[in-house]
């Protein structure tokens, strides 16, 4: 049956409509379906008093610091994708809580100090993590093998990432950066006469698929333009892979750089990158809004 | 009506920046604070009221683990491959009383040692003249480990050599000579293994065997005839040696019965250790598994075993050892299980589960670990024991993997495959070369003192146990019958350590020797609930504990500044059950399993 006095809408296919969806419904939904395959499979939570603390420092922060700078509590998407990055990347020592709670409070609140123009600068999650790293080396470390070393499990990931990614307009990126490590860090180890296979290993863990899908490609703090994008992205690689050099010769580097170098890269580029595109474009601040990234 | 933001002008916003920013930047110097601080409140360390004193060599013990060296197509990571071997088991082997002590080494060439307690505080090495030194030939293997048991039933203590190899079963023909008895036993069988531990399942009052795998048992690591030998997952592994039962037929011989009981895990499992523990009247088989989650096999009446996971799910971790104590005196045998800690790395962190399987509303285990014992390190070898006689159990944790070029770590190494794709890392070649790094080397060994509810602390550096020695098996015994408990480590590709133990205090204790006789000899998976003043505690004769070592036979119980025990239950392997009112304290009490 059918309401003679409505509007006659054109019917749109699921995937037309879905053009119109906000991308970061895809992205939030991306990071639920890897968090549930991650815990379902390989229980890499760790405890769900972790997933709570997280979601709810973030969440929680995210809405007083928006109705405290901003007079409105903003929509709590980009928090909720912070708090599952933080779940699913922390590793703390022992069942200590309280890297969640900083880290949470450190992801969300980084959006409302640090920025230039009345942008954030740093991904989040990007943030929080180096920042723990560096700040916390003795009780903090980050996902590793925790989550299986199945290739149907990542296939999945990279399957659902890239249609996301491709959807989100982040694709390059993602793929820039892949290609960039797997060149630059083969070069690495022939120039280093080291076997090129663990040096591009590590390209194939879960850590780097949470970085390439939800870090590097962060629609709020990448650079606006497509070229700058790719060159940010292969520019980020080479940091990286400066960092790991650095690491092979072993320089007196903090731990932070030889267990998260592409964190610690990103955090390095990505916000010299978007302040210098903010000061190209010559941005105004924002009045209100929150960013819409993890 | 006009958007409050829109109110806010550039000022206001600044204002309220800077106001956010101050605890922003209070939760940075919180996590620089949290990460120096202490992870609990300082014990009293002054009174930890017992010291240990490293008395290797004043008691004649020069015992030197070697490692075994392998296929050079292995070369790479042969560091990492045979960083394991050193073991450490107690028994009176000769019946003079004496707790004895047999190391193992693993290098072709390289004797074992078995060293006889002469009563006086010295030892002396008899493994040569025992027929129990030289088993590291090229053919049969490099030793990983042994355990003791009566497995005759004769009267004197048998002992089985497990190893990367075949399995080596020896029978004490006097008390001080051993014949070796593998074939005629039927368990000439090659499997790499580091575990193996004595268990009457079906109590028929014969020791079973169950024995533990590690590589495939197709692999032989000095004639490799592919790479790719490793696991298939840092945290799931499922393609490592399978675990073998062999019940025991009493005639000698034993009959492969895995498959008939479901036993046969190929988890890369690094320790057994068997117990009832849901206390039906069962001994239960619990393991940790490198890369993998640890299992626990429920014995269904001897006849079947059910593996399950009761809590033992929620992560998985790279197990080392496990080792089963009565951790708050309440009567039930929990589990402590190592694993790897490295700052900044990884933190998997060592489990202490509380056994809550007989709690109706529970049937589980519940991980209780706070960051103080989480983290021991690369954790290996772990044993419950009370250290100073006052009632509850201290937890001594050996560890350290690799110790070599201490200015070199491997872990950023490790950390390249650790996370990678498993065809990649399941191909020995693949790995980074080792060199002469380090990995998690140089550790000190942790000893946790019990404060209850108030947690654990290590008093390792108070009470004197302070090499930096790459431990892998820890073993506790009564060494001088003194109603103490002594520390003996094995470390790997180092020398051994005895350090005996000296308690600050008067407290008393009680010690069971026992007997079966409708039981096993060795009265191995007896358990033992003492009663005194309120308190109970409940302790194991172990075929096997901890990583790659066996403790005393006698169990050891302090009592504290109570100088009476109420009551004393001995749960017999056979299902017997025996009580004994009102003993005698400060004594070693010898108690020989009524036969009917």
């Amino acid at each position: 049956m059918t309401d003679a006095g409505a509007v006659s809408q054109p019917s749109l296919r699921w995937w037309q409509r879905s053009r119109s969806l906000d991308p970061r419904y895809l992205i939030a939904g991306l990071i639920t379906l890897v968090l549930l395959a991650a815990q379902l499979r390989y229980h890499v939570v760790g405890g769900y008093e972790r997933l709570a603390v997280a979601l709810l420092t973030c969440t929680i922060t995210e809405a007083l610091l928006s109705w405290f700078a901003r007079g409105r509590v903003v929509n709590l998407q980009s928090a909720y994708i912070s708090g599952i990055s933080l779940t699913l990347l922390l590793k703390p020592q022992g069942a200590t809580l309280w890297p969640f709670v900083l880290g949470g409070f450190l992801a969300i609140a980084s959006k409302y100090v640090l920025q230039y123009r009345g942008n954030h600068l740093w991904n989040p999650t990007n943030f929080a993590i180096s920042c723990l790293l560096l700040a916390a080396p003795n009780r903090v470390s980050v996902l590793s093998h925790q989550w299986g070393n199945d290739v149907a499990t990542n296939l999945v990931i990279w399957v659902f990432g890239l249609v996301i990614a491709a959807r989100v307009r982040v694709v390059h990126i993602t793929l820039t950066y892949v290609v960039s490590f797997l060149v630059l860090n083969s070069l690495r180890a022939t120039l280093l006469h080291q076997p090129v296979l663990p040096e591009i290993a590590p390209i194939t863990g879960p850590m780097y698929q949470l970085f390439v899908f939800f870090m590097i490609t962060d629609p709020r703090t990448v650079v606006r333009e497509r070229r700058w994008q790719i060159i940010v992205a292969v520019l980020v690689a080479v940091v990286e892979t400066a960092i790991r050099f650095g690491s092979d010769q072993g320089w007196p580097l903090p731990t932070a750089f030889n267990v998260g170098p592409a964190f610690l890269a990103l955090a390095i580029v990505g916000p010299i990158a978007k302040a210098i595109d903010l000061a190209r474009s010559g941005a105004m601040p924002r009045s209100a809004g929150s960013p819409a990234t993890s | 009506m006009p958007d409050k933001a829109a109110l806010r002008t550039p000022s206001h916003q600044g204002l309220r920046r800077l106001l956010i920013a101050i605890p922003f930047l209070g939760a940075i110097i919180a996590a620089i604070r949290m990460d120096a601080a202490p992870t609990r409140a300082p014990a009293d360390v002054t009174h930890p009221g017992f010291t240990l004193r490293d008395e290797t060599a004043a008691a004649g013990i020069h015992f030197v683990h070697h490692r075994p060296t392998l296929d050079p197509k292995i070369a790479n990571i042969e560091p990492h491959v045979a960083a394991l071997g050193a073991s450490v088991s107690v028994a009176d082997f000769d019946g003079d009383g004496w707790p004895d002590l047999y190391f193992t080494s693993s290098k072709f060439g390289e004797p074992n040692a078995l060293y006889r307690n002469r009563g006086d505080g010295t030892f002396e090495d008899v493994a040569a003249s025992a027929g129990l030194a030289d088993l590291n030939r090229p053919g049969d293997g490099v030793s990983m480990g042994s355990v003791w048991g009566d497995f005759d039933n004769d009267g004197r203590e048998d002992i089985l050599v497990y190893r990367y190899g075949y399995l080596a079963l020896f029978k004490n023909i006097d008390g001080h000579h051993f014949q070796d008895v593998t074939e005629a036993a039927g368990l000439h069988r090659w499997i790499n293994s580091n575990g193996a531990i004595w268990v009457d399942y079906d109590r028929d009052g014969l020791l079973d065997l169950y024995v533990t795998a590690y590589f495939r048992d197709d692999v032989d690591l000095w004639h490799l005839s592919t790479t790719r030998i490793m696991h298939n997952s840092f945290e799931f592994a499922t393609n490592g040696g399978k675990n073998l039962m062999f019940h025991n037929l009493g005639n000698g011989r034993f009959e492969d019965v895995t498959d008939k009981l479901g036993v046969g895990s190929t988890r890369w499992t690094l320790a057994a250790a068997a117990a009832d523990l849901n206390e039906d009247g069962w001994p239960d088989i619990y393991l940790a598994n490198d890369y993998g989650p640890e299992e626990l096999y429920i014995n269904d009446h001897g006849k079947r075993f059910t593996l399950q996971t009761p809590g033992l799910e929620s992560e998985s971790k790279s197990g080392m050892a496990v080792a089963l104590g009565d951790v708050f005196n309440r009567g039930h045998l929990d589990a402590f299980v190592t694993n790897i800690s490295e700052k900044g790395y990884l933190f998997q962190n060592n489990n202490l589960r509380v056994n809550e399987l007989n709690d109706p509303t529970q049937r589980r285990f519940h991980n209780v670990a706070d960051p103080v014992v989480a983290d021991a390190g690369w954790a290996w070898g772990a044993q419950f024991g009370d250290l100073n006689n006052d009632g509850t159990n201290e937890l001594f944790v050996v560890n350290g993997f690799i110790s070599d070029d201490p200015k070199t770590s491997y872990w950023y190494s490790m950390s390249k495959i650790a996370g990678a794709n498993a065809r990649l890392f399941e191909d020995a070649k693949t790995w980074p070369a080792f060199g002469h790094a380090s990995l998690s080397g140089f550790e000190p060994s942790r000893v946790y003192v019990n404060r209850g509810l108030a947690g654990w602390a290590d008093v390792a550096k108070s009470v004197g146990a302070t090499d930096l020695y790459d431990g892998r098996a820890v073993a506790f015994a009564d060494l001088s019958n003194r109603g103490v408990l002594d520390v003996i480590i094995a470390n790997q590709n180092q020398p051994a350590i005895l350090y005996r133990n000296y308690p600050d205090s008067s407290n008393h204790w009680i010690e069971l020797a026992l007997t079966g006789t409708r039981s096993n000899r060795s009265a191995i998976g007896a358990e033992v609930v003492v009663e005194t003043s309120g308190i109970t505690q409940r302790r194991i004769i172990d075929g096997g504990m901890g990583f790659a070592s066996q403790n005393d036979r006698r169990l050891h119980f302090g009592l504290g500044h109570t100088d009476w025990v109420d009551r004393i239950v001995i749960h017999w392997p056979s299902g017997a059950q025996q009580i004994l009112s009102n003993p005698a304290v400060d004594k070693i009490l010898a108690i020989t399993e009524p036969k009917s």
